[in-house]
């Protein structure tokens, strides 16, 4: 089949980008989205052009690394779907298609359809963690944890810190993928002893990265391809005071 | 002769007897002292964490935007350890001699006792970590098992066991950042390894962002970058991950072991376009419950549930009487691929065995089996648009896992001082075959407990010496050929993408270097690869510029993978012999069977690069088996 792409194309981090199209024939239902990227990137070295850059990585949902608007949706049309798990029988022949970046002010383009989300990983070392170093271990199961607050706890540990969630609020919050950590953590029995100040340090450094706040209309849980469920900022909310009330 | 460093004593207490005696560096002593970790991977990450938590100054490196990206990430199935949780006659001996026979006895006892015996401790810091592996309702660790083995050692969390791991590595990597005892380096690639008076004293990175070509010093440096099944373009790994760390060490003298040894693992999706870019994995798991066939008639044109039971091959259980459907992956594997060369093959390009449900779903309800591999079946129905509930899934063998790397000895530091090697980059465990659930294992085991005591063991005799600094001419010169080969990359303005290369590489593996091997076979392929290669200096074209640039990126790594790829046949083709993963069809028996040469091969080939237009020069490190029998490996 045959589509038209406007595909988004920004040299540097502060230039100014802008919508270019492309025709892209002979591509194959079978094809994943990426790979039909990589096609139009193979007609472009011929033609002797830079090619698209996109950030991608394990091609099978979990990595986390790509990620992109299609038709103003994080990831394509489908639920539940990475960018690269998604496959052109989702489009039909003749289509109109664009791709940009996932945008927010605090994940700068880098290139093309490349981000920089290392502002995931400040909030994760403003406290998403247990403190136990190696070494420090009591025997496995002399910790136990209900079949149902394991599950629970996996639940929102399966986030996979593509970033979908900020992409699609109109408020660019990244309150679904902090609240999916605190919440993996507040869960268990480890690191109990920590989570008021894990709690008030991740939401305090998820504000200073320059995301907005949250305004409950869980379009990321929409968007997100782990599924993470939005309750998850309520319980975020709920021990965020409890923290503070904790702390005084 | 190259010596491994085996401490002395019984099998059981030679780790212990290291420990004891490894000389250790007094705290204040600690932070005088800089690591230069590549990779973030399981491996990575925990070494580099580890290392920090105990006061090293730590740089770590890795390609992708985020430490948590690393293809650990990728592994589903679970991480083995020996605590017998099952009361079903597991035990450190026990999970020492699966392994041991499962690499089909190509690997050093001393280093495999030592992996089973810190395995239960691997499990505690997971836990403690806040890894939330499967629980039984009374809130026990729950288990299951692999292939190769008769006990349920595996702990897991659903099918995104190295995700969870993963991501206790990552924070625990992250905490030591926010302590300010690591530096992470993300979008950085090494592109050389530096050294002074022979030890290795930094890297050449670069900047994936700026272009920028940065020098970084340290009094050791660790490649923890994971392995090399890339090489064969459709693969199971990762777009980005590639041999290029180890193998510029490689070219720096460091010896490369078990190159051609490369797992197939039996149960991924099979290829069924041209412009594949990925063969993705499916939990080895799912054999625990999945039975898997083919049509007895060669050539059934029809659908999977329209071939009766009578005449459907069950051939693992056929020809593997006693492991059955989980019988070790090599073995399966092949088992796929002899029915699929005789044209018992399924789907489309009738590349593809059955992998079916429907008797676990009578069994056990649907519901069970969606509990236990819910996100697996959901995979294949996003990526096949079929849903596995109702029908049998297709898979076939794919590249997947490199047993070879880096050779190291028990300290896992590689023939240059000051240079080691950790996880998948690294020879040391498998032997010819690795078994379900051990990469994880061995990743982990290497980073939290191993590297860590051997480190500092290396570095206590490092304090005296001066300090390097990144001002020194060994960096200078090291800068200088980096910035040439990309120079060179982005001036040849050929006609053929890097793609191009490496696919026709991969390709040309499969078939002549891949889940067989004949003395033929390897010779066409070292002719081709060496054409191919000078194909490559002259028609590769790079466009863009030297800033981000993901074509410039490949170019190296596949320029790597060609001069790899050729040593993989070297390698493939010394080895007159079968064993593991290496089948070389001159040696098999009347049945199909792997021919294992004890008498003449009974060692790790160890290779040393001699440039590029020499033939790699052969070094052997005999394996001693003191413990256990060499027997023939049977899973009949």
């Amino acid at each position: 089949m045959k589509l038209y792409l406007k595909i988004w194309r920004q040299e540097h981090r502060e230039s100014k980008g802008d919508m270019v199209s492309y025709e892209v024939e002979g591509i194959s239902e079978h094809m994943s989205f990426l790979e039909m990227l990589d096609l139009l990137n193979e007609r472009l070295i011929k033609k002797g052009e830079r090619v698209i850059e996109f950030d991608h990585d394990c091609r099978e949902g979990i990595c986390g690394a790509c990620g992109m608007m299609i038709n103003g949706r994080a990831h394509g049309p489908l639920s539940g779907t990475t960018t690269c798990q998604l496959h052109m029988r989702s489009f039909k022949d003749g289509e109109t298609v664009y791709i940009e970046p996932f945008r927010a002010a605090a994940f700068p383009v880098l290139r093309d359809l490349k981000i920089d989300r290392s502002a995931f990983d400040h909030i994760i070392q403003s406290g998403g963690y247990v403190s136990a170093s190696t070494g420090q271990a009591p025997e496995s199961n002399s910790i136990l944890i209900a079949h149902d607050t394991t599950e629970a706890a996996f639940d929102a540990a399966a986030c996979i810190g593509c970033g979908a969630c900020v992409a699609t609020c109109k408020n660019s919050s990244a309150a679904l993928f902090t609240s999916a950590k605190i919440t993996h953590l507040v869960l268990l029995p480890q690191g109990k002893l920590e989570s008021a100040d894990r709690i008030i340090q991740m939401v305090n450094q998820m504000d200073e990265e320059g995301f907005g706040h949250c305004s409950n209309t869980e379009a990321c849980e929409v968007e997100c391809p782990q599924e993470i469920s939005a309750l998850h900022i309520g319980r975020m909310n709920y021990e965020y005071n409890k923290a503070l009330l904790i702390r005084k | 002769m190259i010596d491994a460093k085996i401490p002395e004593g019984n099998l059981a207490d030679k780790w212990s007897n290291y420990k004891d005696s490894s000389k250790l560096i007094n705290p204040a002593n600690r932070k005088k002292l800089d690591i230069i970790v590549v990779g973030t991977g399981l491996a990575g990450s925990s070494c580099a964490a580890t290392l920090a938590e105990q006061g090293y100054n730590v740089k770590s490196f890795c390609f992708q935007d985020s430490a948590r990206r690393a293809h650990s990430v990728a592994a589903q199935g679970g991480v083995n350890a020996a605590k017998n949780y099952k009361n079903d006659g597991d035990s450190v001996y026990r999970m020492f001699y699966d392994t041991i026979k499962g690499g089909d006895f190509r690997s050093r006892e001393a280093n495999v006792y030592r992996l089973a015996e810190c395995s239960m401790a691997l499990i505690d810091q997971a836990v403690a970590q806040g890894v939330p592996f499967a629980r039984e309702y009374a809130g026990y660790l729950s288990n299951r098992s692999f292939g190769g083995v008769q006990v349920s050692r595996t702990f897991y969390a659903r099918g995104q066991t190295g995700q969870q791991l993963l991501l206790g590595a990552y924070q625990a990597l992250m905490r030591q950042e926010s302590l300010g005892k690591v530096k992470t380096y993300t979008r950085h690639e090494m592109l050389d390894l530096v050294l002074v008076d022979g030890k290795a004293r930094g890297i050449i990175a670069r900047n994936l962002e700026t272009g920028e070509i940065e020098r970084h010093a340290a009094n050791a440096v660790v490649l923890a970058t994971g392995g090399y099944g890339k090489v064969y373009y459709l693969s199971t790994l990762a777009m980005g991950c590639n041999t290029s760390a180890i193998w510029r060490a490689h070219k720096k003298g460091a010896f490369m072991s078990g190159v051609s040894w490369i797992q197939f693992h039996p149960t991924c999706l099979p290829q069924i376009g041209e412009t594949q870019s990925k063969l993705t994995l499916m939990s080895e798991s799912l054999r625990n419950d999945g039975r898997i066939w083919v049509p007895k008639k060669a050539g059934d044109d029809r659908v999977p549930n329209e071939i009766p039971e009578e005449e459907r091959d069950y051939y693992l259980e056929r020809r593997y009487p006693t492991f059955g459907n989980l019988s070790p992956r090599d073995i399966s594997s092949r088992a796929a691929k002899e029915r699929i060369d005789a044209g018992c093959g399924v789907g489309p390009m009738k590349n593809a065995v059955c992998l079916d449900f429907s008797k676990a779903i009578k069994e056990q309800g649907r519901n069970k089996i969606e509990e236990k591999y819910g996100n697996l079946f959901r995979m294949y129905e996003k990526i096949n648009g079929v849903d596995a509930y109702k029908e049998p899934m297709l898979i076939s063998p794919a590249a997947h896992f490199t047993m070879g790397g880096l050779w190291v000895d028990y300290n896992l530091m590689t023939t240059i001082p000051g240079l080691f090697a950790l996880g998948e980059a690294n020879f040391s465990d498998h032997g010819a075959n690795r078994l379900g659930a051990n990469s994880l294992l061995q990743s982990c085991v290497d980073g939290y407990f191993i590297a860590p005591y051997t480190i500092p063991n290396f570095l206590s005799a490092e304090l005296k010496g001066a300090k390097v600094t990144a001002d020194h001419p060994a960096f200078d010169e090291a800068e200088k050929l980096v910035r040439e080969q990309l120079n060179r990359f982005l001036n040849v303005q050929g006609h053929l993408s890097a793609d191009h290369f490496h696919k026709t590489l991969g390709k040309l593996l499969y078939d002549k270097c891949g889940l067989s091997r004949t003395k033929e076979s390897l010779k066409q392929a070292i002719v081709e690869i060496k054409a191919l290669k000078k194909s490559f200096d002259h028609d590769l074209k790079i466009t863009g510029d030297d800033q981000v640039n993901s074509e410039l990126e490949k170019a190296g790594r596949v320029s790597d993978f060609l001069e790899l790829g050729e040593l993989m046949c070297y390698d493939a083709l010394q080895r007159e012999e079968s064993c593991g993963a290496h089948f070389r069809e001159e040696f098999q028996t009347a049945d199909g069977e792997a021919v294992r040469n004890d008498e003449d091969f009974c060692y790790v080939s160890a290779w040393e690069w001699m440039g590029e237009d020499s033939e790699p020069e052969l070094h052997k490190e005999p394996l001693v088996f003191e413990t256990v029998k060499l027997t023939v490996r049977s899973y009949k």
